[in-house]
């Protein structure tokens, strides 16, 4: 549905979408460093919100859900679910952290991945290329990429597909600018 | 005494029954792996890897077979035991409403088991376990150092803060190619290189037992990125990395045993059937004059008679759970109530 409005208006969205007030990219140095940044966005999620990460193995998918998760208020370690596929934490609010990466389509089904997409907390899915595109819309979507030559380095993409993900992204962009002027 | 294990918390369907436990320990009277077993007559069909929702078709033909194997009634168990957390919400509820119905329908009493505890206790199966002694647990989703002064007795020493080793070996067989579930591929790839094995790099945590292997899985990847590895490089690369991985295992548990009072060390979870953990602990506890345990490596894996070994522990220390039981995804391992205290 949401492919096929795309295109109707294909010109426009495009306008839209590069506008840089719906997405904006930061370079990380230190997995300490993206943590800061992930908990600098946590105190702007409220519950419904849906982080989709994307990246490959290694990129440090995890660490930044770490660093949201501390910025949530939540007390109990963060460690990867790809077994164990979602993990509950209850920080201010609750914590939904997915972990897709071992699950093909019709697993994800049979898993009931969806029953985790909740209203009343904010959710974060790591390898969430693999969610049905349906389930992902209006999420905050994240792209961590290694940087050549700098095994510390990340390019962090952030990029808004909803409304309010976008006053999020703005919201976030002005904090880390105001973070850097300090 | 007969106990029926059920362990439904992520992707296996088990159970098992067993006897005691006695003085040579719990003894294995059956144990059905769901995935594992050669049910397709029952299901009449292939059993997908990961199908929480396939767990409520399968229970109850597992419940019966392991009961069926272990030539036992109803009227012959003493217990029910089941797995209460941690794992996927929708697998646990499973396990624990099959085990509250079977425990009303034939007033039997319901003990609730830690998914972690039930690995421990995988050490208790025709075996015992001695106190003092510092457990390490080593599976797909989790590792934790645990100190046991007792029965039921659990202090955390140490966990990993990112990746679980069952985890790393599954991603380093993917970076290398190899295909999913690539732990054991791994592991054979990495059996095959002759010669010296320089580790990766690996995490060091001073001052703490706690495990990283998010840089070491990192390392590995830029590696492959960076050289093109022909074969004998790819097995080179794969048992540096399974080196660096039993090392920081291996390490640490030593160091947890010998902080605590130079402690027998006890290797359980899934990651302790790889052969290169179990020769490097075995080499590295006689080292520093350590006895070392490791179950039968078919007791490694998530079963159900782990489950039974530590419910029949649990219902003789601290007696059975109240009906209204329930389950959490995510569960911190606590020690058990003791019964005499009540």
């Amino acid at each position: 549905m949401r492919t096929i409005i795309w295109l109707a208006v294909a010109p426009g969205v495009f306008v839209l979408e590069n506008q840089p007030d719906n997405q904006f990219v930061r370079v990380s140095h230190s997995a300490d460093e993206t943590r800061t940044l992930a908990s600098r966005l946590a105190a702007l999620l409220t519950p419904g919100d849906l982080i989709c990460l994307y990246g490959e193995l290694g990129a440090g998918k995890t660490t930044f859900i770490q660093g949201l998760a501390s910025g949530l208020g939540v007390s109990d370690p963060v460690t990867s679910p790809s077994f164990t596929l979602i993990h509950e934490h209850r920080g201010d609010v609750l914590l939904y952290h997915l972990d897709l990466y071992r699950l093909n389509p019709e697993e994800l089904l049979e898993a009931g991945i969806e029953e985790a997409l909740r209203s009343d907390s904010v959710v974060a899915v790591e390898w969430a290329e693999r969610l049905p595109r349906g389930l992902r819309s209006g999420a905050l979507d994240i792209e961590i990429a290694c940087v050549e030559d700098r095994a510390e380095s990340r390019r962090l993409s952030f990029r808004a597909s909803g409304k309010h993900s976008a006053d999020v992204i703005r919201d976030f962009e002005s904090t880390l600018d105001a973070d850097s002027r300090t | 005494m007969l106990t029926l294990g059920i362990e439904t918390s992520c992707d296996e369907t088990a159970a098992a029954v067993v006897r005691g436990p006695g003085e040579a320990g719990v003894e294995l009277l059956s144990s059905v792996v769901a995935s594992q077993d050669d049910l397709h007559a029952h299901f009449g069909g292939i059993v997908p890897e990961v199908a929480s929702r396939r767990h409520i078709e399968m229970i109850m033909p597992v419940v019966g077979e392991a009961l069926q194997r272990a030539q036992a009634e109803w009227d012959d168990l003493s217990a029910i035991a089941v797995t209460v957390g941690p794992g996927l919400i929708g697998s646990l509820v499973v396990g624990v409403a099959a085990a509250k119905g079977l425990a009303i329908a034939r007033g039997l009493p319901l003990v609730g088991v830690h998914h972690l505890e039930g690995h421990i206790y995988s050490a208790a199966i025709d075996s015992t376990l001695t106190f003092p002694s510092v457990v390490l647990i080593a599976s797909g989703g989790h590792s934790h150092l645990v100190l046991m002064r007792e029965h039921g007795e659990y202090e955390v020493l140490g966990r990993t803060l990112d990746d679980a080793p069952g985890e790393a070996f599954d991603k380093g067989a993917r970076l290398l190619g190899l295909p999913y579930p690539g732990g054991p591929a791994l592991a054979e790839l990495a059996d095959s290189s002759a010669g010296r094995v320089d580790p990766l790099p690996r995490a060091r945590l001073p001052g703490s037992l706690d495990f990283s292997f998010s840089g070491v899985k990192t390392a590995l990847a830029r590696l492959v990125k960076e050289q093109e590895l022909d074969a004998e490089g790819r097995a080179r690369a794969a048992a540096a990395y399974q080196e660096s991985i039993a090392l920081s295992l291996a390490e640490r548990a030593i160091e947890a045993a010998e902080e605590s009072g130079y402690l027998p060390i006890v290797a359980v979870g899934g990651v302790a059937c790889n052969r290169r953990l179990r020769a490097l602990l075995a080499a590295k506890a006689e080292e520093a004059g350590l006895p070392v345990i490791f179950p039968d490596t078919k007791l490694c894996t998530d079963n159900g008679a782990m489950v039974a070994a530590a419910g029949a522990h649990k219902f003789g220390h601290a007696g059975a759970d109240s009906l209204d039981l329930d389950c959490a995804a995510n569960l911190q391992l606590r020690s058990w109530p003791r019964a005499e205290q009540d």
